[in-house]
């Protein structure tokens, strides 16, 4: 497993009451894009932020590598550093802090992308284009007031910034109209065709998943993996529904 | 900032700072050969000050008198923080340091010169200021002003000098003291028996000042006291920039600040007074400031309190011409061992008068903070209005924050507003930013800092600077 960018192996993790997730195993390879679906409530964001590292869940078993490294009691900074990209669901807003000095900040302090300001402005000036986001947006405060669709679209922002390894996109389809939703596309081919990264996309909803070619395929029912296959299990999903798989969730339980 | 060793951990291992590096403002300087006065307060004090001054006769039986109803009031307040601490008969009121005021810093002595240098007021004075005053302990050490502004008649200087100016001496007595009475309260008394030093501004009928005015005030004095008296006319149509910045390194024994500011806008002026206050954490901050406006003119307050052990801090303004307005912006931080009381009062005389108060504060290791707010629309105060809104952001559970908001409303067309809210840093946010690749201490201080920075960007922009930095030094391993 040597090549494996992401390896997951029989992590179990929750809150402190509620156990959530169970024996998981996963491998993203460099490069590859993954899907992980799912009913509602499955805990398929839950795996997401126990990638990232989030504090308010505990792994109880289990360990995560991530490019040769054991990142299993890492924090959630130290992740991002290695090149772990989480796009939210819901971005939180940070009142006060100016957008553009923030995406500053959060490329000055990695080495790979650290430049003056004059190629940064040229960076931001670009992708921002890319992503057909108004400039005047990198004035306003982070996050604040910008509408759902405006938001994923930051997060698009970052992710290009930031150029990770492994970008996990959690529900970044979720609410967004036709409009958005192709700039989204477009955001995450520009990942694609330009950081060569690895994809985890957690998502209900396969139109986000038309223009991309995915790999592998997972799908997750009561915080268990219950079935792992190629492209092809996401046509099959848009047909049947999850219908099938909530069995085998029980039966694993059991 | 010095080099940071490893932090102590505590039992859950989150890292633990005892007290913050305020190695930027905690310097001591020695006071030999400085005059020295007595501990405590006696006629003999009093008269010694004032003959020092070689003042006019009826500030010194203005003194006298002060210092009759400072005895007479019993020790006061007794319903904010607690000031038992604070032993007035081991206070010196009044140290000097033995120089003469200066108008170039080469005159300054060298140890009083490195500290306004290392605090960055000469560079500031060279770069965006009309005018410098600084104040060492008890007496203004450095006074000068760009020669332009005093061309077009403004005048910034002592309130001592102003009273050796035939011009000037009847100006000075017409106002002070007027504004705040010495019957105010107990420290108002004190303030009047024994002030020394501080600013006299004079802005002449239409006078608009392009670059700000600024006074520091520095107490170097272990055990002693700072009474510095501001005042400040503006006359109708002028327009003044005012900065006053405080601080002190950190001593044992208590200290005490007990100045006054009294601030006359006339009719169709601007006056903006900016404080950043850091006193060191053993100062018993007892400042009164007050100001009158006249119609059509505005009063701005822009304040920022982070230092002193005790405070009670409420400018007032009576907006007393027709639509005359008051903004109010301030922000308070405590943290261990301070108990801040602040606030703001407007008096809403005038019809049409409008008053905006927007407050913050930020409490962590323990530190309080209580807000207080007073709003009195008076009865011919037709059509006034006023907000208060308030928000405080608390660090951890020891902490503490408290708002009282007071309203008296006695004019059926006015209308007024009120709205405070308490949050915490949340973990969400904090994940958020870690997320990006901020370690845990770099997210806290990007919140707190986005938290403040209304009021930031409100401050001339090295104060802004100078505020980031203390917000900095403050969550510095503040970690949990």
């Amino acid at each position: 497993m040597a090549d494996q960018l992401l390896s997951i192996s029989g992590l179990s993790a929750g809150t402190e009451d509620k156990p959530i997730l169970h024996d998981i195993n996963l491998s993203v390879g460099a490069g590859e894009t993954h899907v992980l679906m799912g009913p509602n409530g499955a805990g398929k964001s839950t795996l997401g932020h126990v990638i990232m590292g989030d504090a308010s869940y505990q792994v109880t078993s289990g360990s995560i590598v991530f490019d040769g490294q054991d990142v299993t009691a890492q924090a959630a900074d130290r992740r991002s550093l290695a090149g772990i990209f989480l796009s939210y669901q819901a971005p939180v807003e940070v009142p006060g802090v100016p957008l553009y000095s923030f995406l500053r900040t959060i490329c000055q302090m990695r080495p790979e992308l650290k430049t003056s300001a004059r190629k940064f402005r040229e960076r931001i000036a670009r992708i921002s284009d890319q992503l057909d986001l108004d400039e005047s947006f990198l004035t306003r405060e982070l996050n604040v007031g910008f509408s759902g669709g405006e938001k994923k679209k930051i997060e698009m922002l970052q992710l290009l910034l930031l150029r990770p390894k492994l970008a996990i996109l959690d529900e970044t389809d979720s609410g967004l109209d036709v409009d958005a939703l192709a700039v989204v596309s477009r955001g995450i081919e520009a990942y694609r065709a330009d950081c060569d990264g690895a994809l985890l996309v957690i998502t209900h909803n396969t139109r986000i998943l038309e223009r991309l070619s995915v790999d592998h395929a997972h799908v997750m029912v009561k915080g268990r993996l219950v079935a792992e296959g190629p492209a092809s299990l996401i046509d099959e999903i848009d047909a049947q529904g999850f219908g099938r798989f909530e069995g085998a969730g029980e039966k694993a339980e059991a | 900032m010095s080099e940071t060793t490893t932090p102590e951990l505590d039992e859950r291992g989150r890292s633990k700072v005892a007290d913050v590096d305020r190695s930027l403002y905690d310097f001591k300087k020695p006071e030999e050969g400085y005059e020295r006065y007595g501990d405590g307060l006696t006629p003999d004090i009093v008269r010694a000050i004032s003959a020092k001054k070689d003042e006019p006769a009826w500030m010194l039986e203005m003194r006298l008198k002060a210092l009759e109803v400072y005895h007479e009031r019993a020790m006061s307040p007794n319903w904010g923080p607690d000031i038992s601490g604070l032993d007035l008969d081991h206070i010196s009121t009044y140290v000097s340091p033995q120089t003469k005021q200066a108008q170039s810093w080469d005159e300054v002595p060298e140890d009083i010169k490195d500290t306004f240098e290392r605090l960055g007021i000469p560079a500031a004075e060279r770069e965006s200021l009309a005018g410098v005053g600084a104040q060492y302990d008890s007496e203004i050490v450095y006074h000068n002003m760009r020669e332009e502004v005093a061309k077009q008649g403004v005048v910034y200087t002592t309130i001592e000098d102003a009273l050796h100016d035939p011009k000037w001496e009847p100006v000075v007595h017409e106002y002070f003291g007027t504004l705040i009475p010495m019957r105010d309260h107990k420290f108002a008394a004190l303030h009047y028996a024994v002030w020394s030093g501080g600013s006299f501004v004079y802005v002449p009928a239409g006078i608009r000042l392009d670059y700000p005015l600024q006074s520091y005030f520095r107490l170097n004095a272990s055990g002693a006291g700072q009474f510095e008296h501001t005042l400040i006319v503006v006359e109708p149509g002028a327009d003044l920039h005012f900065i006053e910045g405080c601080s002190a390194p950190k001593y044992f024994e208590a200290n005490l600040h007990a100045g006054a500011v009294e601030l006359f806008v006339k009719d169709g002026a601007r006056l903006r007074y900016s404080t950043i206050e850091n006193w060191s954490k053993n100062m018993y901050n007892l400042n009164t400031k007050r100001a009158t406006v006249g119609a059509g003119s505005k009063m701005e307050w822009v304040s920022g309190s982070f230092g002193s052990h005790v405070s009670y801090l409420y400018p007032t303004t009576i907006l007393q011409g027709a639509r005359s307005t008051c903004e109010f912006t301030g922000i308070t931080f405590a943290g261990a061992t301070q108990d801040l009381d602040t606030g703001c009062k407007v008096i809403l005389n005038g019809a049409d008068t409008t008053a905006s108060i927007d407050t913050k504060s930020i409490s962590k290791d323990g530190g309080i903070n209580t807000f207080r707010s007073s709003v009195v629309i008076g009865r011919h105060a037709e059509r006034a209005r006023a907000s208060v809104s308030c928000q405080s952001l608390m660090l951890d559970d020891i902490s503490r924050s408290d708002t009282i908001p007071a309203m008296d409303v006695r004019c059926g067309s006015a209308s007024v507003g009120h709205e405070a809210t308490i949050g915490r840093i949340s973990d969400d946010t904090v994940l958020y930013l870690m997320s990006r690749g901020c370690s845990e201490a770099e997210a806290r201080s990007m919140v707190v800092n986005g938290f403040a920075s209304p009021v930031s960007k409100e401050l001339p922009l090295e104060y802004a600077v100078e505020m980031n930095n203390l917000i900095k030094l403050e969550m510095e391993g503040a970690i949990g």
